[in-house]
C-alpha cells in the first residue's frame, strides 16, 4: 500500500465536516490518503485541486495537517485466514487476533460479465413458512428485510444465516448497536458456527462515514470464496438505510444537488453495485445477499426503500400482527421474485397454488376485518375467513415457525379443508382431487 | 488530424477535457489509462473545455492523462448476425468476452468475421438505387437479411455490379454502386450508423393500421397496442412489470424482438438468454432466440452507457424495420435511463429540474418514442417497429417525471396497481386507468371488425363500463353495508369480478392460460359478456356471492384447459346449465 518516495502536503484549502480539499497535481481518482492519520479517499479532482473524503470525519484536522497520498484505492487482504475473523471497516482486525496475510485485492471491483451468469435455481430452506412457503430463497438471490426499527430484523436474520446450507457467512455490519454487534456474536459462537462466519462491522460508536466501506470490504471477501474456492457464500448486510445515510452526508458535503428525500442523484446506481454482487456463477459458487432496510414507520416510498425495492429480488416485510400479538412476514408486500425458479420444480408441484389461494384468503379476511371495523353486519363467509386468517398468522407466518417445506403446505391444506370449500379456494381441480384435506 | 487533449478534472464518470482542436457534441473519444483505452462521450463543450461521460469505471485516473477524440458519433454496426447476440449498451459482444468479470477497455467485435452466409442478389448492374434499397440477402434463421444501400448514401446511385448468389463473409464486397459524380463506391453486408440518430430511408410513416397481438388478454382485448405503436408500463416494485415485459417478448407478434435490458437486474436478463433457447416462438415453430436481440446493461454496470443501451436497440430495430419487418422493441426500464441523466446532469451541475431531473427530460423522451412507427419502404412494402418501455416511478407514484413525459409521448398505457399486485390479481394492469388511444381510430376499429369481431370495440368498451359499474357498487356496498345496498349493487360487482377473474386476470406461469390467442379471447369474452347480459334474482346476497363464485370457478378452470378439449367443452355445458 505504500509508494517508495511520498510527497507530504501540508497546506488544506477547504475542510467541510467530511471532506477537505487541497493542492495536489498527478493524484489519481478513488485512490487512498492519510490526512493527520486519518484515511481519505479522494472523490473529485479539479485540476490541480483535490477533495478527500474523510472516513472518520474531520473534527479537530488542522489546515496544516500533513496529507500523503497512497497510490491506491482501497484493498482489502485475502486469503483462508479471513475465516472466523471479526474487523473493523478499514479490514483491521478487532477480535485480537493478527493480521492476515494473503493477496491484496481492490475492493468495489468490476462486476460479473451477465453472460457468464447461471440462473439461480438452488432454494435455500429457512423453516420460516413466511419465507419457504410464501416466498422461497434461492441462492444468488438479493433480498432484504424491510422492518420498522423497532422489529426484529436482526434476529431473523441471525435464524435465517445459521438454518441456510452455506460454506461461509459474512457479516458487514453497519452502525450496528454494540448490543446488536454482541448479540450477532454470541449467536454464531453459540451456534458452532465461528469457523465459518467473517465479519465487517461499524457500531454506532465509529463514525459514520466509515460504514460506506463495509458492503465492499465484506463482498471483497465473498467474491474470494465464491470465485476462487467456489463457496456458497451467504453475506448479510444490516442496515443499508444508514449506509444510505451516510452516502447523502458525503454528497451534501460536496454540495451534490439532492434528489428525493436529500439523498444523492446517483443513489440508484450507488446500491446496484452492491446488491448486483450477488451472483451464482457457473462454477458452484454463489454468492446471496440478505439486507436489512430500516423503514420510517412502514413508509416504503421512502427513497431508501424504494430504490432498494427496484434493485433487490424481493422483500421480506415484517410487521406486528394484532390478531395474534406476533411478528410475522406480510404476505402483501413480502416476495422474493425468484421463487418461481424452486416452487413446484425443487418442492412439491401444488406449491404455488397453495400459496396463491392462501395469501388471497388472507386478502379475503382483511377485506372482513375493514367491514367489521365499520361496523357492517359479516356475513358466514367472512367469519370464516377471519378465523382461517387467525390460523394462517399463527401457525404459518409468524417468524417463530420452523417447519419443513412439506408441512408448511400439509398445513395450508389442514387449514383450507378446516374452513372453506374446493372451489372458494379456486386451485386447479387436480390439486383439490390429490389434496384436499376433508 | 485527430484533436486531442489532456485530462483536467474527475468527479465519478464526468471527467473534463482542455482539447487542442475542435470537438463536437456527441464525439466519442478514448482516455488513456496507463494503456487502457476507455470510451467517452462528449456531452458539453466550454471554450477549451469538453466534458465527457466515461462509458467505464474512472479509478486511478489522473490529471494529465491523454484523450484522443475520435471525429464521429457513438456508432454501431448493422449486418448479419446480430440476432440471438447478447451485447452491452455499446454492442460489444458479451459472449465472447473471455473474464468472468467485466474488464475494463475490453471492446468485442459485435459481429462474427468468419461466418458465411448465403447470399442471393436483388438488384442487378443498370438499377438506380438510393439509401436504404435493397441489393441483395442473406438467410438469418428464418428470417430474409436484406442488404441495403447503406443508409448514409445520399442522392442517387446506379448499380455498378452486384456479387452473384454465394457464400460471403459480411465484410465481403457485395456490390459496387456509382454515384452522380461517376465515382465508384463499395458496398460490404456491414455498414455503420450513429445511434442517436433516427433511420430514415422510407417513403412515409402512416398512421398504425393493425393491432399486434401479445395472447394477454388485458392487452389485447381491453388495451390493444397497434403494429408500430407505443405504449408504456408504469407501476412499483413488486407488480410483476418484468413477468409481464417477458410475456409479451415471448408471445408477440413480431419478426424480430429486441429486448434493452437498462439498468436493471441481471438475473433477469440471464433468465432471457437461460430460457428463450429453449423455448419456441408460437406464430413460427422456431426458437425464440433466433429472432432476439439482447442490449444488457444492467444496474451496476457503467451508468453512462445505459443511456446508450436504449439507443443502440432502437438503432438495431429501425436497421430490420427498413428490411420490412415487424420489429418488436422491449425496454425495462426508461426510468434507469432517465436516472442516468440526471446523474449526469447533476454532475456537470446544471440547474435541475422537477425531482432533479434534466429539464430537457420530456423532449428527450419524446424525440425517442417518436422513432418508433409502421413506415412505407420505397418499394411500397411496410415494416413496423413497436415500443414498449417500462417505467419505474419513485415511491410508485405516477406524479413524477418520467411517468409524466411518457405519458405525453406514448399511446398506450398500461398502469400496474399496487392493490391488484397485493391480491395477487396477475396481470396487475389497472382496467380502468390504463387505456388503448388505438380503440379510438377509424383503422384500427375497421381491422378488429374484420379480422375478430363485428362490433367487437363496442363489446370492449362494454365490458370496461361493467368493471367501472362494478367498482361504484363496491364502493357504495363498503359504505352502506351489504344489507344498505339494493341486491342489484350485488350483481353489478360479482359481473365485475366476473370480468376480472376470468378476463383480467392470466396465470402467466401456467402453460396453457400464459398464452391466450385472439379466436380465444374473443370466445371468453362473448361468453363473459353473455352471462352478464341476463338479470338475475337472489334471495339474499350470499346466495349471490356463492352463485357468481361458483361461476368464476368454472370459468377459471375453462381458461386453464387447452382451448376447444373435451375438458373445455365440458366446463362450458357446465356453465350454460348454471345460467340456465
Amino acid at each position: 500500500m505504500k509508494k517508495a518516495y511520498q510527497k507530504i502536503y501540508t497546506k488544506l484549502e477547504g475542510i467541510t465536516k467530511a471532506t477537505v480539499s487541497l493542492r495536489a497535481p498527478g493524484v489519481s481518482n478513488d485512490e487512498l490518503a492519510v490526512v493527520a492519520g486519518r484515511l481519505a479517499q479522494v472523490v473529485r479532482i479539479k485540476g490541480d485541486m483535490v477533495t478527500l473524503q474523510i472516513f472518520s470525519g474531520t473534527e479537530g484536522i488542522p489546515t496544516n495537517a500533513e496529507v500523503t497520498f497512497l497510490g491506491e484505492p482501497p484493498t482489502l487482504k485475502v486469503s483462508d485466514q479471513l475465516s472466523g475473523r471479526f474487523f473493523d471497516a478499514y479490514g483491521h482486525p478487532i477480535d485480537g487476533g493478527p493480521e492476515i496475510e494473503g493477496e491484496e485485492r481492490q475492493i468495489g471491483g468490476p462486476s460479473v460479465n451477465p453472460y457468464k451468469r447461471r440462473q439461480p435455481s438452488e432454494l435455500i430452506p429457512t423453516g420460516i413458512a413466511g419465507i419457504d412457503l410464501n416466498n422461497t430463497l434461492v441462492s444468488g438471490q438479493k433480498i432484504p428485510f424491510f422492518a420498522n426499527p423497532d422489529q426484529p430484523y436482526n434476529q431473523v436474520m441471525a435464524d435465517v444465516a445459521l438454518r441456510a446450507d452455506v460454506d461461509k457467512i459474512i457479516l458487514g455490519g453497519m452502525g450496528l448497536s454494540n448490543d446488536d454487534y454482541l448479540f450477532f456474536r454470541h449467536s454464531f459462537e453459540a451456534a458452532g458456527a465461528l469457523d465459518k462466519i467473517i465479519c465487517f462491522i461499524n457500531t454506532t460508536e465509529n463514525p459514520p462515514v466509515e460504514r460506506l466501506l463495509v458492503p465492499d470490504m465484506a463482498l471483497t471477501a465473498a467474491e474470494y470464496f465464491a470465485v476462487d474456492k467456489n463457496e456458497k457464500v451467504l453475506v448479510l448486510l444490516t442496515d443499508m438505510t444508514l449506509y444510505a445515510d451516510a452516502l447523502s452526508i458525503v454528497s451534501n458535503r460536496m454540495d451534490q444537488i439532492p434528489s428525493k428525500d436529500s439523498m444523492p442523484g446517483s443513489l440508484y446506481s450507488d446500491l446496484a453495485k452492491i446488491y448486483e454482487k450477488a451472483v451464482q456463477l457457473p462454477t458452484d459458487g454463489s454468492i446471496t445477499i440478505i439486507a436489512v432496510t430500516t423503514l420510517n414507520d412502514g413508509d416504503i416510498t421512502h427513497a431508501i426503500p424504494d430504490n432498494t425495492g427496484y434493485i433487490t429480488e424481493g422483500q421480506l416485510f415484517l410487521r406486528a400482527d394484532s390478531d395474534t400479538g406476533k411478528v410475522i412476514i406480510d404476505p402483501f408486500r413480502s416476495l422474493s421474485r425468484l421463487k418461481q425458479r424452486v416452487q413446484g420444480k425443487k418442492t412439491r408441484e401444488d406449491h404455488s397454488q397453495v400459496m396463491n389461494a392462501s395469501v388471497r384468503l388472507y386478502a379475503d379476511a382483511q377485506n372482513a376485518k375493514t367491514k367489521l371495523e365499520n361496523g357492517f353486519d359479516l356475513s358466514d363467509y367472512d367469519h370464516r375467513c377471519l378465523d382461517y386468517a387467525k390460523d394462517y398468522a399463527r401457525e404459518l407466518l409468524a417468524i417463530d415457525v420452523n417447519i419443513s417445506i412439506e408441512q408448511m403446505l400439509d398445513t395450508a391444506w389442514k387449514l383450507f379443508g378446516k374452513y372453506f370449500t374446493p372451489a372458494e379456494t379456486g386451485i386447479k381441480q387436480a390439486f383439490i382431487d390429490k389434496y384436499w384435506v376433508k | 488530424m485527430k484533436t486531442k487533449g489532456i485530462v483536467t478534472g474527475i468527479v465519478s464518470n464526468l471527467v473534463t477535457v482542455k482539447v487542442d482542436g475542435p470537438v463536437a457534441e456527441n464525439e466519442i473519444c478514448y482516455i488513456d489509462l496507463q494503456g487502457v483505452k476507455m470510451m467517452a462521450e462528449v456531452i458539453k463543450v466550454n471554450g477549451d473545455n469538453a466534458s465527457v461521460q466515461v462509458f467505464e469505471s474512472t479509478r486511478g485516473l489522473k490529471g494529465g492523462d491523454t484523450v484522443e477524440f475520435e471525429g464521429r458519433m457513438l456508432e454501431i454496426q448493422l449486418g448479419p448476425g446480430l440476432l440471438s447476440s447478447v451485447y452491452d449498451g455499446l454492442q460489444n459482444n458479451l459472449a465472447t468476452m473471455e473474464n468472468v468479470f467485466l474488464q475494463r477497455g475490453e471492446y468485442t467485435d459485435p459481429l462474427d468475421r468468419e461466418k458465411k452466409w448465403d447470399f442471393t442478389p436483388l438488384a442487378k448492374a443498370g438499377d438506380r438505387v438510393v439509401a436504404a434499397d435493397w441489393l441483395g440477402e442473406v438467410k438469418e434463421g428464418w428470417l430474409p437479411h436484406k442488404i441495403m444501400v447503406p443508409f448514409s448514401f445520399e442522392g442517387e446511385y446506379t448499380v455498378k455490379s452486384v456479387k452473384e448468389a454465394g457464400a460471403y463473409t459480411v465484410d465481403t464486397e457485395i456490390a459496387v454502386l456509382e454515384n452522380q459524380q461517376g465515382e465508384e463506391v463499395k458496398v460490404t453486408m456491414v455498414q455503420k450508423w450513429p445511434v442517436k440518430v433516427a433511420i430514415k430511408g422510407y417513403k412515409e410513416k402512416p398512421r398504425p393500421n393493425r393491432i399486434m397481438e401479445t395472447g394477454v388478454r388485458v392487452i389485447d382485448t381491453l388495451n390493444p397496442i397497434a403494429e408500430g405503436g407505443t405504449g408504456f408500463i408504469p407501476g412499483p416494485f413488486g407488480c410483476g412489470k418484468t413477468v409481464l415485459q417477458h410475456a409479451i417478448a415471448k408471445q408477440g407478434d413480431a419478426d424480430v424482438i429486441v429486448m434493452a435490458a437498462c439498468g436493471e437486474r441481471a438475473n433477469e436478463v440471464v433468465e432471457i438468454f437461460t430460457e428463450f433457447p429453449e423455448l419456441i416462438d408460437p406464430h413460427t415453430g422456431r426458437h425464440l432466440m433466433e429472432r432476439t436481440t439482447i442490449i444488457c446493461n444492467t444496474s451496476n454496470m457503467p451508468v453512462a452507457a445505459r443511456e446508450a443501451s436504449v439507443y443502440t436497440a432502437m438503432t438495431i430495430c429501425e436497421y430490420y424495420r427498413a428490411m420490412g419487418l415487424k420489429c418488436l422493441l422491449l425496454a425495462d426500464s426508461t426510468s434507469r435511463w432517465a436516472q442516468a441523466l440526471r446523474e449526469m446532469s447533476n454532475r456537470m451541475e446544471e440547474l435541475p429540474g422537477a425531482d432533479a431531473f434534466p429539464v430537457d427530460l420530456s423532449s428527450i423522451i419524446s424525440n425517442f418514442y417518436s422513432r418508433a412507427g409502421m413506415v412505407v419502404l420505397n418499394n411500397g412494402q411496410t415494416g413496423a417497429v413497436t415500443f414498449i418501455g417500462t417505467v419505474s416511478p419513485a415511491g410508485g407514484n405516477l406524479k413524477e417525471p418520467v411517468t409524466e413525459s411518457t405519458k405525453k409521448a406514448a399511446r398506450c398505457f398500461y398502469a400496474l396497481e399496487q392493490n391488484r399486485a397485493d391480491q395477487k390479481r396477475y396481470p396487475a394492469v389497472g382496467p380502468l386507468d390504463s387505456y388503448s388511444k388505438y380503440l379510438e381510430y377509424p383503422e384500427i376499429i375497421e381491422y378488429l371488425d374484420k379480422t375478430v369481431e363485428k362490433g367487437w370495440v363496442n363489446k370492449v368498451l362494454k365490458a370496461k363500463n361493467i368493471i367501472r359499474k362494478g367498482k361504484e357498487s363496491a364502493e357504495q356496498i363498503n359504505i352502506l353495508g351489504d344489507d344498505g345496498v339494493p341486491m342489484s349493487y350485488h350483481v353489478n360487482f360479482w359481473k365485475s369480478e366476473l370480468v376480472d377473474f376470468v378476463i383480467l386476470q392470466q396465470d402467466a406461469f401456467d402453460a396453457i392460460d400464459a398464452l391466450c390467442p385472439i379466436e380465444r379471447q374473443r370466445f371468453m369474452l362473448d361468453m363473459v359478456l353473455n352471462i352478464c347480459d341476463k338479470d338475475y334474482e337472489f334471495e339474499d346476497f350470499e346466495k349471490c356471492r356463492e352463485f357468481f363464485k361458483n361461476l368464476i370457478n368454472e370459468l377459471r378452470q375453462m381458461n386453464y384447459s387447452a382451448y376447444e378439449s373435451e375438458q373445455f367443452w365440458a366446463y362450458n355445458e357446465s356453465v350454460k346449465k348454471m345460467i340456465a
